[in-house]
């Protein structure tokens, strides 16, 4: 599409809407599993590790990006997971000077960021071949994608098998929690249940596009 | 001029026909599990038929809402499969599980356990015992909560803790009792093996009574409708494993009559292993699978930390019966003996 590169804000917000919704690096791309299943049993660990992760992704592709062509090409991967490290350094003191219930609760998750494959992702696919601005649109876009991915399956799973939302009850005394929604068992069935009401939404979409 | 609608017909083989066809089969099974269905509702009173029909119904419900618009709602309902699932999920349960809870059990084992694989014969696992396990693991106090069997004489009960409110707490509590295996487990103690045969004992709603499922198991068997290798080979290496623990340690260990007709083994060698779409296909393999299903019991059963560990021992070989059938596949006539590094 030749119009395209004429116009150029409709294509900034499509960079950073594709994040949220079109290409969600939850589910749709289905990277970054690890944490999505591991540290989403309750809403303010999700919620935490959500921002955490956008933080990192930010601030790595915004001096990917700023670097990119200073960084070699044989050494980048590396250069690229110093970069990284140390803004996950960063994130794990700042949880651990604001609440240790939380940085306890998230344990090596926090470390185990360094290897998230969706900062990588970006910084090798995106950040390493756009400008600063686009590449922090992107960052945000799929930051906050992810957070709302992890906040989906936190928010099921606690009210769930917790029967509260983010430590508030939600039902009262009575209410008989399902302590498999606690159990990683229980994330791989909420993470299953959104991808299939996403992939009929989807389909529903593309049904009603074709019969218009 | 009718002698002008005669005419040659003229086909290719194959020209013997099965008779039976799917929902025939599933029938047949239904009928050998209402002799089960009776004693439990005779043990359990009127709050096991409560159950059972709860779980059919969810079980038919969920089919229904998931078959939408594929090939065909009446099709789907029709073949009996739904029924099957809930009545076995229903005989799994506990008599006394509030009602909601074997409802979402219902709903579970059609949704996640059948329908997600894309419905009859491409599910993994047992469906049935998807919903045991869900339970197990969501409400794993209700799920391991006995009450004593009964006979005729308490016929009408029902058990307050079945009408619980959806989602809530049960408020009520109810007289329990222990299953034969965990007074094993946490007490030492055996049961009569005439008990465990004739279904006396605590338990799940149609697992107590050994000599009826082993009735409704020959009957299947004879008629073809199950392949006698799964079950057999179960009951042979329960016997053996638990035998040489018994000979080792007398003392410490249940004979093997105790395994073989306590808990959910009778029921879940002949009615769960034997699922013709979870096990595997060559004979050879089901022997492997049995075998797998009994020694995982009794390692459950021995060292494990549940008193009973044959839903867990079926959904296990259950996930393992593809790699079976590759293994065991039979050598093309005329194929080289030795493995062909090719």
């Amino acid at each position: 599409m030749p119009e395209t590169s004429t116009s150029k804000p409709p294509e900034n917000m499509d960079t950073f809407l594709k994040g949220i919704w079109k290409e969600n690096p939850v589910f749709v791309q289905l990277l970054g599993m690890c944490p999505v299943l591991a540290v989403t049993n309750s809403v303010i660990n999700a919620l935490v590790m959500g921002l955490a992760t956008t933080f990192v992704l930010l601030m790595s592709n915004t001096l990917v990006s700023l670097l990119r062509k200073l960084i070699p090409k044989q050494v980048r991967i590396a250069t690229y997971i110093l970069i990284i490290a140390t803004f996950v350094t960063v994130a794990d003191y700042t949880i651990q000077a604001v609440s240790i219930e939380v940085h306890k609760a998230l344990g090596a998750f926090i470390s185990l960021i360094v290897v998230n494959c969706i900062i990588l992702g970006r910084a090798e696919a995106f950040a390493s071949k756009n400008t600063l601005g686009r590449s922090v649109l992107d960052a945000l876009g799929m930051g906050g994608g992810f957070t709302i991915a992890v906040l989906c399956l936190g928010v099921v799973r606690e009210v769930l098998g917790n029967g509260t939302f983010a430590g508030i009850p939600v039902f009262g005394e009575s209410f008989e929690p399902w302590i498999v929604m606690i159990l990683p068992g229980g994330a791989f069935f909420v993470l299953g249940g959104w991808l299939l009401l996403f992939s009929w939404l989807k389909q529903r979409k593309k049904q009603t596009e074709l019969a218009a | 001029m009718k002698a002008a609608e005669v005419k040659l017909l003229l086909t290719s083989s194959p020209f013997l026909k099965q008779e039976d066809d799917m929902p025939t089969i599933m029938r047949q099974v239904i009928y050998s599990l209402v002799p089960v269905s009776l004693a439990a509702i005779y043990y359990f009173g009127l709050g096991a038929l409560l159950l059972i029909l709860v779980c059919v119904g969810g079980a038919l419900g969920t089919e229904w809402v998931f078959s939408r618009g594929k090939r065909g709602r009446r099709l789907s309902i029709a073949d009996g499969s739904a029924i099957l699932t809930g009545l076995l999920l229903a005989l799994v349960l506990p008599p006394a599980i509030p009602l909601w809870m074997a409802l979402l059990g219902a709903v579970a084992a059609i949704g996640i356990g059948k329908m997600v694989f894309g419905g009859v014969g491409s599910n993994i696992f047992n469906p049935a015992l998807v919903g045991r396990a869900f339970l197990q693991a969501a409400f794993p106090v209700a799920l391991t909560t006995w009450v004593p069997q009964g006979g005729w004489q308490s016929l009408a009960r029902l058990y307050p803790t079945q009408f619980g409110m959806p989602f809530a707490k049960t408020t009520v509590s109810a007289v329990t009792t222990a299953t034969p295996l965990s007074q094993m487990k946490f007490a030492g103690q055996t049961t009569d093996t005439l008990q465990l045969l004739l279904g006396n004992t605590g338990g799940s709603l149609g697992e107590t009574c050994a000599l009826i499922i082993l009735l409704g198991g020959i009957y299947l068997a004879w008629r073809n409708y199950l392949n006698w290798r799964v079950p057999v080979a179960v009951f042979a290496s329960v016997a053996v494993f638990a035998g040489i623990l018994h000979w080792v340690d007398p003392l410490k260990y249940a004979p093997p009559m105790f395994h073989l007709f306590s808990g959910g083994l009778m029921l879940g060698a002949i009615y769960m292993a034997t699922d013709p779409v979870t096990s595997p296909v060559t004979q050879r393999g089901c022997w492997i699978f049995g075998i797998g299903i009994g020694v995982l019991v009794m390692v459950i059963r021995t060292y494990g930390g549940l008193p009973e560990g044959v839903m867990y021992a079926i959904l296990l070989m259950n996930a393992v019966s593809p790699l079976i059938n590759r293994v065991t596949q039979a050598r093309i006539y005329g194929e080289s003996r030795k493995k062909d590094k090719g």
